[in-house]
């Protein structure tokens, strides 16, 4: 039977009833309820085990700093691990599940890991599973995931999607308490753009947690008005459920809007969350203050939390943790808590305060200069034990305890450029520093402006400031200005188990050994304790720690230092971070201008960067795809066939200087080549090493098209425009990418004129468009296009193209041309190997080490000129006898297989690192030859021909026996492509 | 007159019109296009000449427009000239000569999608789609952004709700997905 622990007030929706479930029971609360405040108010404390011990543990927080109360929410595929309950809006139907057992929540049985306690200090992996080595992976660290840890994945596809998205404000305002509201509306009435973002479902802040008054309002009352001025005003954006999760260069915030996390099921076509990238000028942060605990010992039991988060309860959801509460405070806050809950109707055990002069009240009792010692409960708080100013202990009855250590300002965004906080010694506490990210002022609590008042003048004059308004403060609401009265006090003298960070079970006793064991860096703390690790990075803990740190090293807390605020602020789903970039959409594809006919003949893809290419066309019969491209490599070498060539780069250089461009960026010679021809030209990086190859045919004295490999159209294009820009500014020359604009076609083989000579409109004979030409034409009676005379499979061939709108039709028109002589489209796959048979090099020979000297280019590096690479390319290393040269490896046995990636071994001897002669490049099987062939690079090759040699790879265990040839298998002397 | 018959980006017989909520995303197959980088030295004289082409010189982040294009500012001393394609199929060879040697003319005609989106939407949806500060647009505006990893401009045309924008060709079918996409979220 549940409790009902619902009281008056708070800001849901009573009206309305929402069912919800926890470990199967089933529930109910109402519209404005977290999942936390809706089983609190049915009496449910125990959410959780913890992380290492298998304690039972309840809510701490009621925020998103909250490290316990931990759930798995929704089923199946949405299954979503590690989600704070105390932040997870109720919604009908919500499914929850407590994470991180054996067994039932109430019986775990791996709670027995807090009997071994004594063994399970920090460092106790480190230290215990050192050996044997290898059953690291395969036993030790199973066993201690299956025992500690934390949620886990469905390891479905996430059903869901995720967008990205881009903001530009004036003024962003992060936390939408009574700071970032006054701020939003001092901002948002000079007209400036503001976005005010708030992790919250609701804005307000802790105005919706107190029962302070602003002017004749409740504080909460208040804040639902400014939200309402501020919704009427075109020029702010409101976005609760807005989690700011840093603070980036230049400006730029990243936040994450929950969209529909509220809702069972994303509506069709909507995202469940969106990650902004939101641009501003200026940003007040106003992200408030965090409550700390007080470490004593079995501090961890549900029912002990945070007052401020038994305040919470109490006044925003209506809900009393337990009838019966006791408070422990080192300062005034703890008093405002037991205050809210006796005026709810609860009964205060004590106020267990540990300053002599505590405030003293007269409707419940305070203990001044006491310390709660110990609590008892086997599921859950019943008792805690106090140590009194005199030395005398006493037992408490209560099923509530709230800790009020003092207010950290949420200083967490103000360090993501690296600044650090400062201590101030008023409030215990960090504040921000002055190196803070640009742009960025901070008030309110954040600021250590305590007080209401103090938030609301903040947040004024941080808005007036940031936007440069000028004039008097707007007429400021009379509210409660009451000064911060904190003695710090950390934890109980003598605590063994005393837990300071709740999520990673982290005691006193695990600081005190890890200081004892050496590790006095804040930062060596961390890593060896884990303190202030995992989804809320010590936002409870840090503090605790460090203050730890500072006593046992002699110190003073500032002395000790924090460690670093990294973002994001809360954990972020990598659904977020990956937004519509998934599956299919990872990244965008390029479709060829014949992709659609391509389809249309069951064309097998194979992406090319974002290209999809054309690999072969299967025709029916087929069984593998070594048949289909054996049959059109022999159509295309015997007849004619046709290749989609559209993604090869192309560049437009034009201008007065275009020839000298050239020359400077290719090796060889580019200023003498005539008009109405192209030149195969290789292109070296600053260092010597060839970077890309392809043409340049030169339309005109003062245009070239430059053609690159598909891989590189990118890289060469950047590589041009930065040594048009930076190298040569002085040149007149203009580049740009027509790679898109153009749709090409290579049409090769012996009868690849003929067929071409239906289509175009001009004398393409051999003597009137040689070898090498090219030539703007009109094709299919006056379509403008382009056609070049140029062959990378060897063949008479040609390549033409005509502006990419034309492209589906213009690869119909070859087909329909070709008919009478069989004409055969070819993939990726056949060009290939008809590449490979002609010794031509692509991506594999251009790997990045390799030479023009390597390639058999050497001849190619202009002496007469000055290019990018070629002084370099003289290098002595690059340049010694013996060097790799390009050969061809035929198999000595034509039935064995050369693969690719294998190396070059001498007939006789040592097959290893040392004995290395070189390596094949590219291997494939060739028709025409009836074998496998490859390219490759041996050293002194072009000396070695018909050298008999072992292709060995040990990677699979193979070793040929190959026969060293000429790089050119097909055609040497260059018979056909000028036929 | 040749008989090859053009290809819609998409690939439809028509070009493709897809309104969900209150935005309208159509694909916009009509518009010639070709860039004119002015040479070295002929700098003033091409912004001169574009002045009395357009009536005015396309600035940094400008467009200038007419119906239905006319040139937005690309680089520096770089445009893109745009008319309607079935007056100026040959729009390359009219600007070059035009221009002659004082600059550089490219047909980009083929290199471009175009997309017209427009809708009480439209800006909402433009958020989710690229970092181009859409709200603080006005009519004339170019901005160079990316769209789904892909290049893009983003030219806000007269109308409040409308944008056009231009993404590469060969992905047309992958930004009409972002863009629906972005639409649908926005419904």
């Amino acid at each position: 039977m549940t409790k009902d622990n619902r009281i008056a007030g708070g800001q849901i929706d009573r009206a309305k009833t929402l069912r919800f479930s926890f470990d199967g029971k089933s529930y109910t609360g109402h519209p404005g309820d977290t999942l936390a405040s809706a089983l609190l108010a049915n009496g449910v404390r125990l959410m959780g085990r913890s992380f290492k011990y298998h304690r039972p543990r309840g809510p701490l927080t009621a925020g998103s700093e909250e490290p316990n109360a931990l759930v798995e929410l929704r089923g199946g595929a949405r299954k979503e691990p590690n989600t704070r309950a105390t932040t997870a809006e109720l919604f009908d139907g919500l499914l929850a599940h407590s994470q991180n057992r054996m067994g039932s929540l109430k019986f775990d049985l791996l709670a027995i890991n807090d009997r071994l306690s004594t063994f399970l200090t920090a460092g106790f992996y480190y230290k215990t599973f050192m050996w044997p080595a290898p059953l690291w992976e395969k036993l030790y660290e199973p066993i201690i995931r299956r025992a500690a840890g934390l949620g886990s994945l469905s390891l479905k596809d996430d059903p869901d999607v995720y967008d990205k998205g881009f903001l530009h404000c004036d003024l962003l305002i992060i936390g939408a308490g009574p700071a970032g509201l006054m701020a939003a509306l001092t901002a948002g009435r000079s007209g400036a753009d503001v976005i005010l973002a708030d992790e919250d479902f609701r804005m307000g802040g802790r105005l919706n947690s107190e029962t302070l008054t602003i002017g004749d309002d409740t504080g909460a009352d208040w804040a639902a008005a400014a939200v309402a001025e501020l919704a009427t005003l075109p020029n702010v954006r409101l976005m609760p459920r807005t989690t700011v999760i840093g603070a980036f260069d230049h400006g730029i915030y990243g936040a994450v809007e929950r969209v529909s996390d509220h809702v069972h099921t994303p509506d069709d076509g909507k995202p469940r969350q969106i990650l902004w990238r939101i641009y501003t000028q200026k940003t007040v942060l106003a992200a408030g203050a965090l409550e700390r605990p007080i470490a004593f010992d079995n501090n961890d039991r549900p029912g002990v939390m945070l007052g401020s988060a038994l305040r919470t309860y109490a006044n925003r959801f209506g809900v009393a943790v337990d009838r019966r509460v006791a408070i422990f405070t080192n300062n005034d806050d703890g008093h405002r808590t037991a205050a809210d809950l006796h005026a709810k109707g609860l009964k205060i055990s004590a106020v267990v305060d540990t300053r002599p002069d505590a405030p003293r009240n007269t409707d419940y009792e305070v203990l001044p200069g006491a310390q709660v010692i110990d609590t008892k409960g086997r599921l859950g708080l019943t008792f805690a034990e106090v140590r009194m100013a005199d030395g005398t202990t006493r037992t408490l009855e209560c099923g509530a305890l709230g800790l009020s250590g003092g207010w950290n300002p949420n200083v967490h965004l103000t360090c993501h450029q690296r600044g650090r906080p400062t201590w101030n010694d008023a409030l215990a506490a960090f504040v921000p520093g002055e190196n803070l990210p640009a742009g960025m002022t901070v008030s309110g609590a954040a600021a250590g402006d305590m007080s209401t008042a103090g938030a609301l003048r903040g947040g004024a004059q941080a808005a007036k400031a940031a936007l440069g308004l000028k004039g008097r403060l707007p007429a400021l609401p009379d509210t409660e200005d009451a000064p911060v009265n904190v003695t710090p006090f950390w934890y109980v003298e003598g605590c063994i188990r005393a837990w300071l960070d709740q999520q990673n079970d982290v005691t006193v006793k695990d600081v005190k050994l890890s200081h004892q064991e050496g590790f006095r860096s804040v930062e060596h703390l961390k890593r060896y304790t884990t303190l202030g690790m995992a989804t809320d990075q010590g936002k409870t803990s840090n503090m605790g720690g460090l203050a730890i740190m500072a006593e046992l090293a002699g110190k003073a807390i500032p002395e000790v230092g924090t460690t670093i605020f990294r973002p994001p602020y809360t954990p972020v789903a990598i659904g977020a971070f990956g937004g519509r970039h998934r599956g299919q959409d990872f990244h965008p594809k390029r479709l060829t201008p014949s992709h659609a006919w391509a389809e249309e003949q069951g064309a097998v893809f194979v992406e090319v960067g974002n290209w999809l290419r054309a690999q072969w066309f299967p025709r029916p019969g087929e069984t593998h795809w070594r048949e289909s491209v054996d049959r059109e490599v022999l159509a295309t070498r015997g007849s004619v066939g046709v290749c989609d060539v559209t993604t090869l780069g192309k560049v437009d250089v034009q201008g007065a200087d275009a020839a000298d461009f050239l020359n400077k960026i290719y090796c060889n010679g580019f200023a003498k080549l005539a008009v109405g021809k192209t030149r195969y030209g290789l292109m070296l990086r600053e260092d010597g090493i060839a970077m890309d190859d392809g043409t340049a045919a030169r339309l005109a004295e003062d245009h070239f098209v430059v053609t690159t490999t598909t891989a590189n159209a990118l890289p060469v294009y950047r590589h041009m425009e930065f040594v048009r820009q930076c190298l040569f500014p002085d040149m007149d020359v203009q580049l740009i990418s027509t790679t898109e604009a153009w749709a090409q076609y290579a049409v090769a083989g012996p009868n690849s004129r003929k067929v071409l000579e239906k289509i175009v409109d001009q004398d393409i004979s051999n003597e009137a468009f040689p070898f090498m030409a090219c030539a703007n034409i009109t094709v299919c009676g006056g379509l403008r296009a382009r056609l070049f005379r140029i062959s990378f499979s060897g063949e008479l061939a040609y390549e033409i193209a005509v502006p990419t709108t034309y492209g589906d039709a213009l690869m119909r028109r070859i087909m329909q041309a070709g008919e009478e002589f069989d004409i055969t489209p070819y993939g990726t796959e056949a060009l290939g190997v008809m590449r490979i048979e002609k010794g031509h090099a692509a991506g594999n020979e251009l790997n990045g080490t390799t030479t023009a000297q390597n390639l058999g280019m050497g001849r190619m590096v202009s002496k007469k000129k000055d290019s990018i690479g070629s002084t370099l390319s003289e290098r002595p290393g690059l340049n010694a006898d013996g060097d790799l040269r390009q050969v061809g490896i035929k198999p000595v046995n034509p039935a064995d297989k050369v693969p690719a990636g294998a190396h070059l071994m001498n007939a006789n001897g040592p097959v290893d690192a040392a004995h290395d002669q070189g390596y094949a490049t590219s291997a494939c099987y060739s028709p025409v030859l009836g074998c496998h062939i490859a390219l490759g690079f041996l050293k002194n090759g072009s000396d070695r021909v018909g050298e008999q040699m072992r292709l060995v790879s040990p990677l699979t265990g193979v070793t040929t026996k190959v026969e060293i040839v000429s790089a050119h298998f097909v055609d040497p002397e260059g018979e056909r492509l000028r036929a | 007159m040749h008989d090859l018959l053009p290809t819609h980006a998409l690939g439809g017989a028509d070009p493709q019109v897809d309104t969900i909520g209150s935005v309208t995303i159509a694909e916009h197959p009509g518009l010639a296009l070709a860039s004119v980088a002015a040479r070295l030295g002929s700098e003033a004289a091409v912004a001169k000449g574009l002045k009395a082409l357009l009536g005015e010189t396309p600035l940094p982040g400008r467009a200038v427009l007419h119906d239905p294009e006319a040139g937005f500012w690309m680089g520096p001393d770089q445009w893109m000239i745009g008319a309607p394609g079935d007056t100026h199929e040959d729009l390359a060879d009219q600007l070059k000569a035009r221009f002659g040697d004082t600059a550089s003319v490219t047909e980009q005609t083929g290199a471009w999608v175009a997309f017209d989106v427009t809708g009480a939407a439209m800006p909402d949806m433009c958020e989710l789609l690229c970092a181009v500060p859409i709200r603080r647009m006005v009519a004339g505006d170019a901005q160079r952004t990316m769209i789904h990893q892909l290049g893009c401009f983003v030219i806000r045309r007269a109308a409040d709700d409308h944008i056009r924008i231009l993404g590469p060709r060969a992905s047309a079918g992958s930004l009409h997905h972002a863009l629906v996409n972005a639409a649908r979220s926005v419904a």
